[in-house]
């Protein structure tokens, strides 16, 4: 093998504080430039707090390079523009809004043509439902807004935050699929606790615990041994979720989560 | 506050051997106002002149009924931050439970002849139904919602008392209160200081009933509705009676307030009903420091000696003489008053009683605050 | 029935204006959570700077024909300049102190009444309007005014043109989707605070136009004006549900009918304390408004 080459992330000692609490004490991650990296890491270690870090979604500090270029300073908007999709933890799907409506938010003008074909090849039945508003959706089919609005605009990097959380099991396989069709051509940073697509898609991964980075190296590697692999997630390596997390259904929020997003616009 | 400055004290402790009385020096100076209120209980026999503060002596007449009228107003808005600084509830209708004090213990007075302290108890009694009621029904809307709810309910009863229903209100006039059934060491100019002390009683009375609720733990509840209503939730805990029992003592404290004006002033005016009344209000606990112990009590002391003053001088000669560009905006109170209230929150977040932290945050010898000291911007 | 009549044309066009300011009102609220207490100040800017045009500051403007249209314009532009001054400059540097911003419109809300006030007298300036519109025209029996019909189809265009602008453009787009989550409009590229400051013009042109028509309403403009109608319309947005521009048409037209009928049937100012009555029970009945969407 060549040296590797340059990552297309690298995240230096993030920090981020809210309300007065520390979430991040110093998170190092690497997101190689080609197949896909998993953030591991139990409830509440701060996959998602780092996530929305990375992307200025929350205040934060310390150093976000995308390719070689020092990120930290931009507000949310201009990051997103170089070349970042971003399929958020709750899906983000714009409830009132129709299908079609949240794929046209995801456009971004003066930078090129939607990709559309792309979009419906992947997910024929998103045409279909092009004029029903999204909230009356099923949660896979809005997994599938979320992760299409990822795909419309070439970007470089592809963010999934827990795209199989809460899903049936056909439209987990379905997402699966997709993300590892879309990893063949851009790099994805995927936050999941499905240890079993963990094992399938992703190539790296890195694990958090308490805010801090605890773990980095090879997917496989971490999840062959399963002394590790318990240790740093909680669970055993047979792709069993973890003891806490909530059967399929709608997304259940946690008082803690919520307290994070309120003070959010507080601070 | 608090939780923000103790490690920064525990730090200079370890590289400052003086550190630990500078410490205990600091927590007593945090009860700096408390000698300050000892201070007023001799004020009545001060002969002592504040040229430019006030007129005259301090003891005068006109002074102790200016301060009076400070101390009520102090009172009035360390009541009313039960509900902003406490409980997070921003009502754009207090001045209606402050006028309902005034207006029932005036009305029952004059109508019913019933002696001042039956009708001021039935006054008091009309303000804890009267903020009852209305706040059950406009808690059932949450956030700002609630704010414009609560400004339409006193825009209503405003409009009711200027119309003047029955001749019982005397509408824009308002009614003053009989003389004969007032206690006879209320009335009078001779009889001053006692109001002043009844003033007075009225600020301690709030300052208590305020300071041992909010300790109590509904005041704990309180201060976990204001910071996030959902997770108060999540405990197994209903915030609407909670925040329905803040509404009312408030409501209830504004009442006795207005009784205390009642005496102060010898009327009902329906200027007290007016939406710019509760926003004198909210400008006063901005002022000095919502969420603080002593910070709207200090607001209300100041808005309503400079409210004075700045009246004093919008008529003076000084003014008139100024170019019209300046001299227009000046002549308007309410002018500088919003003035004042926008420059407040850009220039002094936190208020009045925030100042002495901040100036100490920015000297450059302490450039490396602690983050939560440092305010959003 | 010529009462009714009359009444009833009286009550939309009181409504109208409502809805000039209570649209603005509600999607600035549904967009940024912000309660903008200045909104009844920039109405009477837009009422005063229609004035000031009409009596012949502005050369071509006037209180005749194409004159007046002139200093409407005129007034709009003034308060649309103003309401986004007043998001740029008071309430963008408070962006993350939400209730700081609530303050701030407060303190705005009372200056700027009080400087018109100071500059132009605390007194109501005549408002003659131009004589095409200070007829009347016969329907039913009833004689109404014609500047009834002007104010109603002014507040309908405005909400056609607001349907419109939200449900066709991409600028209406990202703040629908901006109601819902402003921070995933961001992760999504959009830069949000630009749709601020277009929900703030939007809705300060609105409100000046409500301004500028009101002074043909009332026949005359004051400093207090704006102050007074920004509480009916308060009460408005929460009948018709906080961020539902339907709901807020709607709730416009039952508080300004309410209010008429109620004033003219029972005593004076009886009305308007009706209609706050009539907002507690419709909360004690449906917390959440007309249209039953999150307040």
């Amino acid at each position: 093998m060549t040296p590797a080459p340059a990552p297309l992330l690298s995240v230096r000692d993030l920090r981020v504080v809210i309300g007065g609490r520390h979430i991040l004490h110093g998170v190092d991650l690497t997101v190689a430039a080609s197949g896909t990296t998993a953030l591991l890491g139990r409830n509440g270690a701060g996959k998602t707090t780092t996530v929305r870090g990375v992307l200025g979604l929350v205040p934060r500090t310390g150093s976000v390079q995308l390719a070689g270029e020092e990120t930290v300073r931009l507000p949310t908007h201009v990051l997103v523009r170089r070349g970042i999709g971003y399929a958020p933890e709750d899906r983000g799907v714009f409830a009132a809004l129709s299908v079609a409506e949240n794929l046209r938010l995801a456009e971004r003008p003066g930078a090129g043509e939607p990709d559309y074909d792309l979009v419906h090849e992947l997910f024929p039945e998103l045409a279909r439902r092009a004029r029903q508003a999204a909230g009356t959706l099923s949660g896979g089919q809005q997994q599938m807004v979320a992760i299409a609005r990822t795909l419309l605009n070439g970007n470089r990097l592809i963010i999934a935050d827990e795209p199989t959380k809460g899903l049936a099991p056909k439209a987990v396989t379905e997402v699966a699929r997709v993300l590892e069709r879309v990893a063949e051509t851009v790099p994805v940073l995927l936050v999941e606790q499905n240890l079993a697509l963990v094992r399938r898609l992703a190539r790296h991964c890195a694990v958090l615990a308490d805010g801090r980075t605890v773990h980095q190296g090879p997917a496989a590697e971490l999840l062959a041994d399963a002394e590790a692999a318990r240790r740093l997630l909680g669970v055993g390596s047979t792709g069993h979720r973890g003891p806490a997390r909530t059967p399929a259904g709608p997304p259940v929020r946690t008082a803690a989560h919520d307290a994070a997003r309120t003070t959010e616009a507080d601070t | 506050m608090t939780t923000a400055t103790q490690p920064r004290g525990r730090a200079r402790t370890a590289d400052q051997p003086v550190a630990g009385r500078s410490e205990r020096l600091r927590r007593a100076t945090r009860w700096w106002p408390l000698p300050m209120l000892s201070v007023l209980f001799v004020v009545p026999f001060g002969a002592l002149p504040l040229p430019g503060l006030l007129d005259g002596p301090i003891g005068s007449p006109g002074n102790l009924q200016l301060l009076a009228l400070c101390l009520v107003f102090g009172g009035l808005a360390t009541g009313y931050d039960l509900l902003l600084g406490r409980t997070g509830l921003l009502s754009f209708g207090h001045a209606l439970y402050f006028a309902a004090g005034t207006y029932a213990t005036n009305t029952v007075m004059l109508e019913a002849g019933l002696p001042f302290a039956v009708s001021a108890l039935l006054g008091l009694l009309a303000g804890v139904a009267l903020s009852a009621l209305l706040g059950a029904v406009g808690l059932r809307v949450g956030g700002i919602g609630f704010s414009m709810v609560t400004l339409a309910f006193a825009q209503a009863a405003s409009i009711l008392v200027q119309r003047d229903p029955g001749g019982v209100t005397g509408g824009e006039e308002g009614r003053a209160a009989p003389a004969d059934r007032l206690p006879a060491s209320l009335v009078g100019i001779e009889h001053t200081a006692n109001l002043y002390w009844v003033a007075l009683a009225y600020l301690v009375v709030v300052l208590a009933v305020v300071q041992w609720t909010v300790c109590s733990p509904i005041g704990r509840v309180w201060e976990g509705i204001k910071e996030n209503e959902r997770r108060v939730e999540v405990l197994g805990l209903r915030p609407y009676g909670f925040k329905l029992a803040a509404f009312v003592l408030a409501g209830t404290l504004a009442a006795l307030g207005g009784i205390v004006y009642l005496l102060l002033t010898g009327g009902a005016t329906p200027r007290t009903t007016t939406s710019d009344f509760t926003l004198s209000l909210l400008v006063m606990v901005v002022l000095g420091g919502s969420g603080t112990r002593w910070g709207p009590m200090i607001g209300g002391i100041l808005y309503t000696w400079a409210d004075q003053r700045l009246g004093d001088l919008a008529g003076s000669g000084a003014v008139a003489a100024l170019p019209s560009v300046v001299r227009v905006p000046l002549s308007q109170p309410l002018f500088l008053l919003g003035a004042l209230f926008v420059a407040v929150i850009y220039v002094l977040p936190g208020g009045v009683v925030r100042l002495p932290a901040r100036l100490r945050a920015a000297r450059p010898s302490r450039t490396a605050a602690d983050p939560e000291e440092v305010l959003p911007s | 029935m010529a009462t009714v009549v009359l009444l009833t044309f009286t009550g939309l066009g009181l409504g109208a204006l409502y809805f000039l300011i209570a649209s603005g009102l509600s999607l600035i609220f549904g967009l940024m959570d912000v309660l903008n207490f200045a909104h009844g100040a920039l109405l009477s800017i837009g009422a005063y700077g229609t004035w000031w045009a009409a009596f012949g500051h502005l050369p071509g403007a006037g209180f005749g024909g194409a004159g007046f249209v002139l200093a409407v314009v005129f007034g709009t532009a003034v308060g649309t300049v103003a309401a986004v001054f007043l998001e740029v400059a008071v309430i963008r540097p408070l962006y993350t102190r939400p209730r700081e911003q609530i303050l701030a419109t407060v303190g705005v809300g009372l200056a700027v009444p009080a400087l018109l006030s100071a500059v132009w007298g605390a007194d109501a300036r005549p408002f003659p309007g131009p004589k095409a519109l200070s007829g009347t025209f016969g329907v039913l029996g009833a004689e109404v005014p014609l500047n009834r019909p002007v104010l109603i189809g002014a507040a309908l265009v405005v909400l056609v043109a607001l349907k419109v602008f939200l449900g066709r453009t991409r600028h209406g787009l990202v703040v629908r989707a901006g109601v819902e989550d402003r921070a995933m409009v961001t992760a999504l590229g959009i830069d949000v605070r630009r749709a601020f400051t277009l929900v703030f013009a939007l809705g300060g042109a609105a409100a000046a136009l409500g301004g500028a028509l009101g002074g043909l309403y009332f026949g005359s403009v004051d400093p207090g004006q704006g102050t007074s109608l920004l509480i009916f319309a308060f009460v408005v947005v929460v009948t018709g549900g906080m961020n539902s521009l339907t709901g807020t048409a709607l709730a416009s037209v039952a508080v300004g009918l309410v209010q008429q009928f109620a004033n003219y049937y029972t005593t004076a100012g009886l009305g308007d304390v009706a209609v706050v009555v009539l907002l507690a029970a419709l909360l004690l009945v449906r917390p959440r408004g007309l249209t039953g969407r999150l307040a």
